[in-house]
């Protein structure tokens, strides 16, 4: 019951990378929506790479559905002319942490 | 941030501009439960069997793309060799009853995929590494129907293996299967491979089957990235080889561990056993996701000038030792594949002349799993077919490592032959005009090879 609980616990995290050209109202979009979600933003870092705007998120989705969420940020990519990708954090977990 | 933007970036570019995929997840499935002395029932059993076990494989698949955002490419089904079915429904037949009954099985193998949805369904095959049963004899007999009259069914015979030799009864009788398949249609051919020492969990078609010693049921992943591995090395122009060796390493243990992360996903998701991930560079006729490609990045003008054999070598031996530590459990081919027309940078060499069989053959010794999607003259003559790969088999038996051969017969030297999707499309290669007939209609078989005094 104890590894139950446990497991049940277990945060499960969502990695969004925005890229794109940068113009206002990228990040007020995408955070209002995960507000909306009612999904916690944990982590949040943005830069420009090689002229493009990066946004990369880190967000609480235990408890969530992945996929309502990547419907939700491919409608804010195509409305902002910005690619969204959203994916489970394990994909990055597995590798580049041993 | 728990993981660093370069971090997140670069597996994000792997994806969208490397073109990084999971190339299969191969759902093992056994069919041993299934036998019965009548044929309609067997066939029930097996569309039964198939169809409940792998219900949900595409499904699931879907849905750890949409959560990983990784495509997978294949979903497809491996079952036991079709071969070790049909000796008790079939024992008795008539010649023409007997591959009726054989082909039967193809044709309710392909209803079943379609109906799943699947890409391949392989093990229409035979082990015969040291002689026939009557179910062997009347599967092989049945290829050429099987083969072109399915879409989906895959079939592999294993001819050789270290411990026991080469069958050349086998082989003889190889050559003439696939011209016979060719006859009707070439792209036949690209559904057959002739193994030397075939592994039992490999997710690779067209020489997946569910072999001996494999669980009721299982989920094998095969892995890509020939483009990976090539974008990361384009940036090292200044670098030595050992360097070289290094980066190729790292790169593989990430791919791999991409393979170990879906495998294991998709094996809780359809609470199956967890199998193996084949640790194969695959290429697709994609620019850029060349196995060949990779070899030209290290310095070589065109694949198949002389150093290809190292460079490959190198490759082969570095993407292993990277994706070894990277998953709990490999196994399949684990090679580096060089299937001719899959891969637009050897058709391309192909197409310049600077590579014909004789260098695909070396190459195959150091590392690669066989001559892969070759296509000769067809007008070559089922002797010199059945010589090549008993040359392949020999390489195989002799070094303990897997060969196969998948060629295809057709159009004339120099022509463009396609055979669309992944399956790609290549020029006719020349072979040795000379014949090697009276060699491999000797028959009988090739003693297995002294494992000492290896030189």
């Amino acid at each position: 019951m104890i590894f139950i609980e446990a497991f049940k616990m277990a945060k499960e995290r969502a990695v969004i990378t925005v890229t794109g050209i940068d113009h206002p109202g990228i990040i007020a979009s995408i955070t209002r929506t995960l507000a909306d979600e009612n999904v916690n933003i944990e982590d949040l870092s943005q830069t420009i790479v090689q002229g493009l705007f990066t946004m990369i998120l880190i967000a609480d989705i235990t408890d969530h559905d992945l996929s309502r969420l990547q419907q939700k940020m491919a409608q804010i990519g195509k409305k902002q002319g910005v690619q969204i990708t959203v994916q489970h954090e394990n994909i990055f977990k597995y590798m580049h942490r041993v | 941030m728990i993981y660093s933007i370069e971090e997140i970036l670069e597996t994000v570019h792997m994806i969208q501009a490397e073109h990084l995929d999971i190339r299969t997840v191969t759902m093992g499935i056994s069919l041993r439960g299934c036998i019965s002395d009548n044929i309609r029932t067997m066939n029930e059993n097996i569309y039964e069997t198939v169809t409940a076990r792998a219900e949900n494989l595409v499904s699931e698949a879907k849905a750890v793309e949409e959560k990983f955002g990784i495509p997978i490419v294949n979903k497809r089904i491996s079952v036991t060799p079709v071969a070790s079915l049909l000796d008790t429904p079939l024992a008795g037949k008539s010649d023409a009853k007997a591959i009726e009954g054989a082909v039967s099985v193809a044709r309710t193998l392909d209803r079943a995929a379609k109906d799943l949805n699947i890409d391949f369904i392989g093990g229409y095959s035979a082990l015969v590494h040291k002689g026939f049963t009557s179910g062997d004899s009347i599967l092989i007999s049945s290829i050429p129907e099987a083969l072109t009259s399915t879409d989906r069914v895959c079939s592999s015979v294993n001819v050789a293996t270290t411990k026991s030799g080469i069958n050349m009864d086998a082989i003889l009788l190889m050559g003439q299967v696939i011209k016979k398949t060719a006859a009707i249609s070439p792209v036949g051919c690209a559904k057959l491979v002739v193994f030397a020492n075939a592994p039992s969990d490999n997710p690779f078609m067209a020489g997946a089957f569910h072999g001996e010693g494999e669980p009721e049921n299982v989920i094998n992943v095969g892995i890509s990235g020939p483009g990976v591995v090539r974008a990361v090395l384009s940036q090292m122009d200044n670098s030595d080889l050992g360097e070289l060796s290094e980066t190729i390493k790292r790169t593989s243990f990430k791919i791999t561990r991409m393979g170990e992360l879906v495998g294991r996903e998709m094996a809780q998701r359809l609470n199956v056993e967890f199998g193996i991930v084949d640790l194969s560079l695959a290429p697709t006729p994609a620019e850029g996701d060349s196995v060949a490609n990779i070899l030209e990045v290290m310095g070589l003008e065109k694949c198949g000038t002389h150093g290809t054999t190292a460079a490959l070598a190198l490759l082969t031996d570095a993407v292993k030792k990277g994706g070894a530590m990277a998953t709990s459990y490999t196994g399949g081919l684990s090679g580096a594949f060089i299937p001719v027309s899959e891969d637009a940078g050897m058709v391309d060499a192909v197409k310049s002349g600077a590579i014909g069989i004789d260098k695909l053959e070396a190459m195959t010794s150091v590392c690669s799993v066989g001559l892969d999607m070759l296509v000769v003259p067809g007008d070559t003559s089922p002797e010199t077919l059945s010589a090549i790969i008993a040359d392949e088999c020999a390489i195989g038996m002799i070094n303990s490592k897997t060969t196969g051969v998948r060629i295809i017969p057709a159009g004339k030297e120099g022509e463009y032959v396609e055979f669309g999707g992944l399956l790609g499309g290549s020029y006719v290669m020349p072979l040795n005009k000379f014949s090697s007939a009276g060699f491999v209609r000797r028959g009988g078989r090739i003693p297995a090879p002294i494992q000492s005094f290896r030189n």
